[in-house]
């Protein structure tokens, strides 16, 4: 039995739909919500190098490089505010985040 | 026939361990999960011959933006099983919309079938088989001459989240004494050497002790 792009996609769709799950399931937690985040990103890069893969183009890989590059900037700065907002307020839940008024 | 266990195994893995991520109770193990799910997504990588962000994934991402994860859960004293409160009343919207988007990914995509369109052109065809050339040098090859702009892009973005986080996180302590280089080597013999006036029996503060008193 081959392998073909279908077998892919189906595990990418599988992880994208934990992380939007995710999101939901620990809706107080921001820091399992950026995990979540980093599960979709990954779904996406599995599809978009399996697409380069059986295509036979490299464009897809570069542009997975490109999404890691934003991912690994989104996590770094995320974290950031995370710790920046726990120093100020000793929490991270996520309903106590209301200093805007939004 | 190999390659589909591997194929298998790195896709259950990857699957499971991503289930386990959302739904670990010590986020110290959701971590773990993350890092063993990025493991089994870069197996699929090396699976389909995409070695460079295979070796990228787990550098980046297991080096890296996990131990970032993995410092600041244990860096933050956060009562976590307080953070797990509604859990099941978040778990119906969750499956519904979580569900949705399963079905519709599912539905396209046996709906439309995934036959390549002939008409369409490849802008970078990856190497042959027999040729000699690596997925790197491939990769290398187009990225830092179609794409250069893209790749200075993605430095770019890097270097303002690493400022950012910098910025945001670094704290000026009030009450530490530093040292200040620029004042030492302005230092002259007028603004060094003080000569006050005390008077007998009192006390007196220079005026410079005063400023710099202020100033902090």
């Amino acid at each position: 039995m081959t392998i073909g792009l279908g077998h892919y996609l189906t595990v990418a769709a599988c992880l994208f739909t934990l992380g939007i799950f995710g999101i939901f399931l620990n809706r107080k937690n921001v820091i399992v919500i950026l995990m979540s985040i980093e599960l979709m990103l990954l779904a996406v890069n599995v599809n978009l190098v399996a697409f380069s893969h059986f295509n036979g183009d490299l464009v897809g890989q570069v542009f997975a490089l490109f999404v890691l590059t934003v991912a690994a900037a989104e996590s770094a700065i995320g974290l950031a505010i995370i710790v920046v907002y726990f120093r100020n307020r000793g929490s991270i839940a996520v309903e106590d985040i209301n200093l805007m008024k939004g | 026939m190999a390659a589909a266990g591997f194929f298998y195994l790195f896709a259950v893995l990857a699957v499971a361990s991503g289930a386990m991520v959302i739904l670990a109770k010590n986020p110290v193990h959701a971590v773990l999960f993350l890092i063993l799910a990025f493991f089994n997504a870069a197996g699929l990588f090396v699976l389909l011959d995409a070695e460079f962000l295979a070796m990228l994934l787990v550098i980046v991402y297991v080096g890296a933006v996990s131990v970032l994860f993995l410092f600041v859960v244990m860096m933050l004293d956060v009562d976590f099983a307080e953070l797990k409160a509604g859990f099941i009343k978040n778990a119906k919207i969750g499956a519904l919309v979580g569900g949705i988007v399963l079905a519709e990914l599912v539905a396209l995509f046996t709906y439309r079938g995934l036959t390549v369109a002939p008409s369409m052109q490849i802008a970078s065809p990856v190497p042959a088989a027999g040729s000699g050339i690596t997925n790197t040098q491939a990769l290398g090859e187009i990225l830092y001459t179609k794409y250069v702009y893209f790749f200075q892009g993605a430095g770019l973005i890097l270097l303002v989240a690493m400022i950012g986080a910098i910025v945001l996180t670094l704290k000026h302590r009030k009450g530490v004494k530093r040292q200040s280089i620029a004042e030492q080597v302005s230092r002259n013999p007028k603004t060094a050497l003080e000569v006050v006036k005390v008077p007998s029996g009192g006390f007196i503060i220079p005026p410079a002790a005063k400023r710099r008193e202020a100033a902090e």
